[in-house]
């Protein structure tokens, strides 16, 4: 596909759990399914280890949109780590649009290791979201531009 | 008021029943009424002090006063009793080192307009003392309040307008820390603030995203611990409403998980330590309000 170098390619960071949407990751590959190399994956033992600051961080370094991986509620690994994160997560990308922060760039969604389907079209429209909404002007931090 | 709670500090020291007591010394101003130790009748009757420039909550104190030795007599308003309560549940205060005498609160009067009510009082919560060994003056009732009122404005408005809000309000953070010392939930020994690796431990904010973690950081760690005593927005020597920050927590958790008023028991379970199969997925946060 050609690009226009002037075309703005969001970077946007996937939090993904190990056991299952790593694994869907992984599936969508095997599948030759696309997905937009913007998306960079960093894998996690389970979608509770996500800290807050994780997130917040990744947004300080230049990444446009964060999206946070884990397997469907109940089927977690550790059993209910994704409880968890799924009530911290909520929280505080409600707080992330209460600060004015817009709320496409944060997304939580639950990937399964069989659903390489799923995560290629996951991945597609929240990149396509995002680079509807541009540059994340409102949370980066200006000491790690260049 | 004020001479009732000095002879009864009195009588407690004098019987031996506590070795000191916890409470409010009268500072060089009439509003800059500070924390303090009193261990002895002459200096209770001398400084000693209570009216409604008592703000500070003491409970937080008892998580080092608690720990020595003896008994340590501690005089809580009502929202006092709500951190106190929060803290023995977390673990952090010894129950049984401490004797809780709670005093009737009409509300504490703002330092900058001493005429008027603090912000909190205004919209307080309740009046009622959940935990306490004794009580001198009455305890009150639950009120029903209108405290979530700025919260839900914020809420209507734009996500451009609130960005403004909030970027007015948090760019005139100096990173005093002066919200996280006082804070009755901020009791970790080692602070995420204070290690430089955080990227949020600089004294001096370098741009306006370390005062965004900074915030939301803070208000996170104590989002279903804090009892919105309101000291963290009391302290803030530049005036930045940080108890709405906590509040919009409270409300979240209030509308998706239940109704929960953090320290109203000890026994009950936090709603970030907890959680139902039903709860609400992440996406209701995008299916409401305004964008």
């Amino acid at each position: 596909m050609q690009m226009n170098d002037n075309t703005f390619r969001p970077k946007i960071v996937a939090f993904c759990c190990n056991w299952c949407s790593y694994a869907g990751a992984d599936l969508a590959g095997t599948n030759r399914l696309n997905y937009p190399a913007d998306v960079k994956i960093i894998r996690v033992p389970c979608s509770c280890r996500v800290n807050p600051t994780f997130v917040l961080r990744a947004f300080g370094r230049g990444a446009d949109g964060v999206i946070i991986c884990g397997c469907h509620p109940g089927d977690c690994h550790y059993t209910s780590g994704n409880y968890y994160a799924r009530r911290r997560m909520t929280l505080l990308f409600s707080m992330l649009d209460y600060l004015g922060i817009e709320r496409e760039r944060t997304r939580v969604e639950w990937v399964s290791a069989a659903e390489g389907a799923k995560f290629a079209q996951t991945m597609n429209s929240f990149v396509e979201t995002v680079t509807k909404l541009g540059k994340n002007k409102r949370l980066e931090d200006l000491r790690c531009k260049k | 008021m004020q001479k009732v709670m000095i002879e009864r500090a009195a009588e407690l020291l004098s019987s031996g029943k506590v070795n000191r007591v916890l409470g409010w010394r009268a500072g060089l101003f009439a509003h800059d009424n500070t924390p303090s130790v009193f261990t002895d009748a002459a200096d209770l009757q001398a400084n000693f002090v209570y009216n409604e420039f008592c703000g500070a909550n003491l409970s937080k104190y008892l998580v080092k006063e608690s720990d020595k030795e003896g008994t340590v007599a501690v005089f809580l308003k009502p929202c006092d009793t709500y951190s106190f309560n929060q803290l023995i549940a977390e673990h952090k205060i010894k129950r049984d080192n401490v004797y809780a005498i709670g005093v009737q609160c009409n509300g504490m009067k703002d330092v900058n307009d001493r005429e008027k009510l603090e912000e909190r009082c205004a919209s307080c919560k309740s009046r009622k003392h959940v935990a306490y060994d004794e009580l001198i003056g009455e305890s009150g009732e639950i009120l029903d309040s209108n405290r979530f009122d700025m919260v839900e404005k914020l809420e209507n408005m734009t996500s451009e307008e609130r960005f403004e809000f909030w970027r007015g309000e948090l760019s005139r953070c100096v990173r005093c820390n002066a919200c996280r010392n006082v804070c009755p939930a901020c009791t970790c020994e080692k602070c995420i603030f204070d290690n430089p690796d955080s990227g949020s431990a600089n004294k001096a904010p370098a741009d306006p995203f370390e005062e965004n973690l900074f915030h939301i950081i803070r208000a996170f760690h104590v989002a279903g611990r804090c009892t919105d005593c309101g000291e963290c927005s009391r302290v803030c020597p530049e005036n930045i409403p940080l108890h709405l920050l906590n509040r919009k927590f409270i409300k979240d958790i209030n509308e998706l998980y239940g109704e929960y008023q953090a320290g109203e028991t000890v026994n009950e379970r936090g709603p970030l330590v907890n959680y139902t199969q039903g709860d609400a997925e992440p996406s209701v946060v995008y299916e409401r309000g305004n964008s």
